[in-house]
């Protein structure tokens, strides 16, 4: 194959900050709980759009408000979401996560439940939708180049063969990605426990490595704070063991394959914060997969790579999730969850860099509207991550 | 010709078995990716597809190399061929 990188291009949506999106959803954000039936009812009023229905948004307080508030307002800014309905029990929070994504100038209206109810709020939210719905579906494609791609990567229900060649075939598509000057996020910051100096001997500058550190030892003191046994069916879960993998180490030398052999740490993330240049950053981030996608999205990610062994099925009501997997009795069993097959690795059939290239053409035609397996199939897994309990 | 297990590194003292239905006495070829050479070996247990072999003797205590790095302890010998999992190895965090 050989695909010129440099050359590459793909077709979405510019929108008004710059950012290029390869999706058009016109979205309903609850801001809370208690707000999911009104932007449902909305949904199922209006064509076109959708609902993300979650489980947080009362009565957090201190950083983990600040991470709700970052999650729910990066998810509508992200450049996949053309306009937002924003729909909350009362009005100050909600204003508050409307002038966030407002800020990127795309549409954004704002509705509150109380003094109003949900019949009158969904009436006139789903006014505000339709026109939203007129406005995203009138905006062109746009050919833009390959580097205005937002790549990231995260892994599950992993097993062996995620380590031989799954996650390496991110890898090898991330160095070819990182030289020519793209955005990308790993994370996953309790599963690089083993291979924590390997990421360290890899971040750029003394500074960022120190950060690094500072996250993953903060990660580690929370579990050493709360752990009831090695935490054996949890990291490794249940899945992983059943795949083969026995520690947390072996699992997480085979996560941190993702990364490849080229590219820098060239910064670091909070959850759900958004990178300032190009070039890989590591978010200090959940393991669990629709946690991680979701902060991903949420920090401005137009499309996902996930490995998998064992066959997880996720995916993200905006962002594409491409999965591949190199398990041939998981391509036995469940190929319709499989965007991109590398079952041949392990048979030495397919070499890396033709693997890797394969993950690039699919990542370049999901950018230009390919639809995921994990799109085909429904899913749209929007998990928020909590740091501890509600005020 | 069917690869059986694959090793990462020459110097591990594991590899994994990426067929289905491996069987103890079954005689097996590996394939170790880093040095990319073949070597064969005799499986002394079931294997499922995913888990891991030892390919070098091991003693009770002894680190297991995997990816040329430490992935945890061995709490009972494991012989070459045998079968290497969590009833045999453990995480030395957590």
């Amino acid at each position: 194959m050989g695909i010129n990188l440099k050359d590459a291009s793909f077709e979405g949506w510019r929108r008004e900050n710059g950012r290029m999106g390869v999706r058009n959803y016109v979205l309903i954000l609850p801001v809370d709980d208690i707000s999911n039936a009104a932007a449902e009812g909305v949904a199922r009023n209006i064509q076109g759009c959708l609902a993300i229905p979650h489980a947080y948004g009362r009565l957090q307080f201190g950083a983990d408000l600040d991470l709700h508030f970052r999650t729910i307002i990066g998810t509508g800014c992200n450049p996949n979401v053309a306009a937002v309905v924003v729909i909350g029990i009362e009005p100050g929070w909600t204003g508050k996560v409307a002038e966030g994504i407002a800020a990127t100038g795309k549409p954004v209206e704002a509705f509150s439940i109380e003094q109003n109810g949900d019949i009158n709020t969904i009436a006139a939210a789903s006014r505000a939708a339709y026109r939203m719905v007129r406005h995203a579906t009138g905006l062109k494609r746009t050919r833009a180049p390959l580097q205005d791609l937002w790549v990231s990567t995260k892994c599950g229900e992993s097993d062996t063969t995620s380590g031989l060649a799954s996650c390496p075939t991110v890898g090898n598509s991330f160095d070819k990605l990182w030289e020519n000057g793209n955005t990308l996020v790993f994370g996953e910051t309790s599963e690089i426990t083993g291979g924590e100096h390997l990421v360290a001997a890899r971040c750029k500058t003394p500074e960022i490595r120190a950060e690094f550190m500072r996250m993953f030892d903060r990660y580690q003191a929370v579990i050493e704070a709360n752990k009831t046994s090695d935490l054996s069916e949890s990291q490794p879960t249940k899945g992983n063991i059943e795949g083969g993998l026995t520690t947390i180490e072996e699992k997480a030398l085979g996560n941190i394959q993702k990364i490849g052999k080229k590219c820098t740490v060239d910064g670091v993330l909070d959850k759900a914060e958004m990178p300032t240049h190009p070039g890989l950053w590591f978010m200090d981030s959940s393991s669990a997969a629709a946690e991680m996608v979701t902060l991903c999205a949420a920090s401005g990610f137009a499309v996902h790579t996930f490995p998998t062994g064992q066959g997880n099925v996720i995916g993200n009501p905006i962002v594409p999730v491409i999965k591949l997997t190199a398990n041939p009795r998981t391509m036995r069993t469940m190929s319709e969850h499989v965007d991109v097959d590398v079952t041949g690795l392990l048979q030495k059939t397919m070499n890396m860099d033709d693997a890797g290239e394969a993950l690039l053409d699919c990542i370049l035609r999901t950018a230009d509207g390919q639809a995921t397996a994990a799109e085909i199939l429904g899913h749209r897994e929007f998990s928020l991550t909590r740091l501890y309990e509600s005020a | 010709m069917t690869i059986h297990f694959v090793v990462h590194d020459e110097g591990d003292s594991v590899g994994v078995v990426v067929v289905e239905g491996l069987k103890a006495s079954n005689r097996i070829s590996g394939w170790i990716m880093d040095q990319d050479k073949m070597i064969d070996f005799d499986a002394k247990s079931d294997i499922p597809i995913g888990h891991k072999l030892a390919v070098k003797p091991i003693k009770a205590g002894d680190a297991i190399i995997k990816y040329g790095v430490d992935i945890g302890k061995a709490i009972a010998d494991i012989a070459p061929g045998e079968h290497l999992h969590v009833h045999n190895v453990k995480t030395k965090r957590w």
